[in-house]
């Protein structure tokens, strides 16, 4: 590989670092910011300006922000996530129990939106200005501007309420049929797909006419070649970085998604133990969440990067 | 005598504008092409001749559509047959090399694939032993390291061997019909001549037809056997390459042919040395890209003096620094050594540093009108925006003014309300000049502003910059790769190569013998119309390209 493309790699990186370390900087200070005192909150009736203190020692929150940031950082990076202020266990446990449900939910939902998003894109953009085309893309604008909560209220309502066709609530840990695992993730992994296909399908719908466009593909015809060689040979090799950044941009929105549908079929996730954070002014959890979902978007984003930068042969082949 | 093996009888071919309305871009041209024959269609932009190049192929642009007539190829009717037959017989019957090799070649994959692909898609030949062929062909085309070079991207190749290795893409299934279009225009003159000479071998060794698409009557004259002049879509003439160059009937023809050899200019006579005022002089400028170590100079210790009311014209191929000098003296690309002196005073070296005033007397004009001007604003505003910025003129006398800089560049006033995308090229360059005298500058730095319009077109906007420096009096510095407009319109040229200036003299003294020699390396590969010149040329001017 040519070092220019290690370079640009290393760079993407870095860049991802830079905005993780930047990040927690925000995210400390903004859940500083939330309203009301935990220690008083904890402490209830029985609260006095002495047991209040007393308590904030304990936790933790007493000390200069400053000081509070420099010892959950280190803590963090030394993989020490500290412990719920609420529940009184380690967030690593937490974590532990709840990350591997939201990531099933998520690789469900990314298995099956990716697949269906590029293939209506793709054929969208060959049959560009057909039936079909119009259809998909009236489809995909459509499902764009509804939010994720509506259309998840409105299944449910359909599904849940009217036919009772499925649960309302998703996650039944008892399920032990196959078919009842299947109930329970249809909705929530319905809506996901739903919401998060439409911006894939018009990206990738938009990178394939923009190579379809051009003089090699026009070059290529002349050569006799047919419409799908055209199109997996000669255009899709060239519309890889700007797919790969769609499929990257859809998973992210995924990820607030996810915060939204988990809490509405009550889904015992990673968004949902934050939302859950979040009520009960649980800053430690907060914070190690909002950590997750940061470094879950720049994986992403990153990957993105990387994979248009090795599909380019202009960088990695000199 | 032998049945012909292209016949295009009374073709029409239609386009719509994006109102729907539908106009006819080809109308009533026959043309046949024997067996063996070279066939040339010679014509300025608009003309049609790419439009017929296709649809031999059986392809029409969008917006192209077929109307009427005949265009068979061997026997079939391209335009009658379905797509899956038309493309049955692209890359075997008929095929085709593109202008530009490198907007024809597919970025990312290896230039093998690309070559042997009619192959593989016709099923003439299996891989290995379309590679084999591909191997060969590299080797008659005179390509550099044939077994290997294929191996490589398209980026990672010149474009004169790019374009070589097209026309070998273009010929790996044994066509009976080759159509070449403008294969050479996006080449260096020195460039050119390899490439000329490796097509003219590949025809002649393989006894192939071909259709030679170009504007170049020179270059056409070397490798046509006939030549047809189109204009508007129809036949102006159409006779042997020897008829046509030496007894033109159709006035059309005869302008071609003398557009091809520019008058010099009438200059007043010139001034005394010692009575010139140097208006813009560049010492020891050194610029380039790159920081530190990296460093690439483009622009070597060049120096020059531009005397009030002169043009300077600077040459040399793609690459050897001259846009990078006019982007340099324009404070664009700051100079890293060297000084840049307007009307004796030093200017800073970048643009932002450099007062209104200052920015106001050095203007300089793009070679793409396309570009270089906003497609969303109007031309009024872009010819008042300078006028407010410079002058601080509004409203009323804003309009006047910019109606008076279009009757300048002998457009119309209205034109002061339309889109740049609703004019011609040519308008385009005189608007985007326009832009430049709004700001009443002394000097005009010209990159190349004539090098993308048609030669016709290209001498009025040259007519008219020199009537404009007679009555402004207007110093130019005029970059090109023409030697011949640079020849016609200049005081003095100066020629660079590899980012050094290497020769300066007056036009006059361009055959002089005391030249150096990549003057007359550039001399020499200017195309003649003289049919014999390619095969008169010695070996040595080819370099390795």
């Amino acid at each position: 590989m040519h070092s220019l493309a290690v370079k640009l790699i290393l760079q993407r990186i870095a860049i991802s670092l830079l905005t993780l370390l930047f990040v927690s900087v925000a995210v400390f200070l903004i859940t500083g910011l939330l309203p009301s005192d935990l220690a008083e909150d904890l402490l209830g009736q029985a609260v006095t300006p002495e047991a209040a203190a007393a308590l904030r020692e304990t936790l933790g929150l007493d000390g200069s922000p400053l000081q509070r940031y420099v010892s959950w950082m280190t803590g963090f990076l030394q993989g020490d996530l500290g412990m719920s202020l609420v529940s009184q266990r380690p967030i690593a446990d937490l974590i532990r129990e709840r990350l591997p449900n939201s990531v099933t939910l998520a690789a469900i939902t990314m298995a099956l939106t990716i697949p269906f998003a590029l293939s209506l894109g793709i054929l969208a953009a060959v049959y560009r200005g057909s039936w079909f085309d119009r259809a998909a893309s009236a489809m995909a604008v459509l499902l764009i501007s509804i939010p994720e909560f509506v259309i998840a209220t409105v299944t449910v309502i359909i599904f849940a309420v009217w036919l009772r066709w499925l649960p309302a609530l998703s996650f039944s840990p008892d399920a032990d049929s196959i078919w009842e695992v299947l109930r329970a993730y249809a909705m929530p992994v319905g809506v996901l797909v739903l919401s998060s296909c439409s911006q894939m399908i018009r990206l990738s719908r938009a990178a394939v006419i923009d190579t379809l466009k051009t003089s090699y593909i026009e070059n290529a015809t002349l050569k006799g070649a047919r419409r799908w060689r055209l199109v997996f040979r000669h255009a899709l090799p060239n519309a890889v970085a700007p797919i790969v950044n769609s499929i990257a941009l859809s998973m992210s929105s995924l990820l607030g998604g996810v915060i939204i549908i988990e809490t509405i079929f009550n889904y015992p996730g990673l968004a949902k133990l934050m939302v859950d954070a979040v009520t009960s002014r649980d800053m430690p959890l907060i914070q190690t969440c909002a950590m997750l979902f940061t470094g879950f978007y720049l994986i992403l984003i990153t990957a993105a990067d990387i994979i248009a930068i090795l599909s380019n042969p202009r960088l990695t082949d000199r | 005598m032998t049945a012909p093996l292209v016949q295009i009888d009374d073709l029409h071919i239609a386009a719509e504008t994006d109102s729907g309305r539908s106009f006819g871009i080809i109308n009533g041209v026959s043309i046949t092409v024997a067996p063996g024959e070279i066939e040339a269609l010679i014509g300025e932009s608009g003309s049609g001749k790419t439009t017929i190049a296709l649809g031999l192929l059986g392809h029409f642009r969008t917006g192209c559509h077929f109307v009427s007539g005949r265009m068979v190829v061997n026997g079939k009717d391209m335009a009658r047959l379905s797509e899956a037959e038309r493309a049955a017989l692209r890359g075997r019957s008929v095929s085709y090399v593109a202008q530009s090799a490198a907007a024809a070649f597919n970025p990312s994959l290896r230039i093998i694939d690309q070559v042997i692909e009619i192959a593989l898609i016709h099923h003439t030949l299996d891989r290995a032993a379309a590679r084999a062929r591909a191997v060969e062909l590299f080797r008659d085309l005179g390509l550099p390291s044939p077994e290997t070079i294929g191996d490589r991207y398209p980026h990672q190749v010149s474009g004169g061997q790019l374009q070589r290795l097209a026309a070998a893409m273009a010929v790996i299934g044994d066509p009976m019909l080759v159509i070449f279009d403008e294969p050479t225009t996006a080449l260096d003159v020195t460039t050119q001549i390899g490439v000329l000479r490796a097509f003219k071998r590949l025809m002649r060794d393989k006894g192939m037809t071909g259709i030679y698409v170009s504007h170049d009557l020179a270059v056409v004259a070397q490798i046509a056997d006939r030549i047809t002049v189109l204009k508007n879509g129809e036949v102006q003439e159409q006779g042997t390459t020897a008829e046509i160059l030496t007894n033109a009937q159709h006035p059309y023809t005869r302008d071609l042919l003398a557009a091809f050899a520019p008058r010099p200019r009438a200059r007043p006579a010139a001034v005394a040395p010692q009575e010139q005022t140097i208006v813009l002089e560049g010492r020891n400028i050194l610029s380039g890209y790159g920081k530190g170590k990296g460093f690439i100079p483009a622009v070597r210790d060049v120096s020059f003096r531009l005397p009030r009311g002169a043009s300077l014209g600077v040459i040399g191929e793609s690459g050897c620094g001259k846009s990078t000098l006019a982007r340099t003296l324009a404070g664009l690309l700051p100079a890293s050594d060297g000084q840049v002196i307007l009307s004796g005073a030093p200017l800073p070296a970048e643009a932002r540093a450099r007062s209104k005033e200052e920015l106001r007397r050095l203007q300089i004009v793009f070679q793409l009108a396309d570009t270089a001007l906003n497609p969303a604003t109007q031309i009024g505003d872009i010819l008042g925006r300078p006028l407010t910025f410079f002058h601080g003129m509004r409203g009323r006398k804003r309009a006047d003014r910019v109606a008076e800089l279009l009757d300048m560049v002998r457009l119309p006033r209205d034109f002061a309300q339309r889109y740049p995308t609703e004019l011609s090229g040519g308008q385009k360059q005189r608007v985007n000049f326009a832009r430049a005298l709004a700001a009443e500058p002394e000097v005009i730095l010209c990159d190349e502003i004539t090098s993308a319009l048609d030669t016709v077109v290209a001498a009025a906007v040259l007519d008219l910059l020199a009537e404009l420096q007679r009555e402004l009096g207007l110093s130019y510095l005029f970059i090109s790769h023409d030697i011949s407009t640079v020849r016609a319109f200049c005081d003095e040229v100066m020629v660079m190569y590899a980012g050094e200036a290497v020769d300066r003299f007056a036009p006059a003294q361009m055959d002089a013998p005391e030249r150096h020699p990549y003057t007359r390396l550039l001399v020499s590969s200017l195309p003649q119309l003289d049919p014999g010149w390619l095969d008169s040329l010695p070996e040595v001017l080819e370099r390795g390209v």
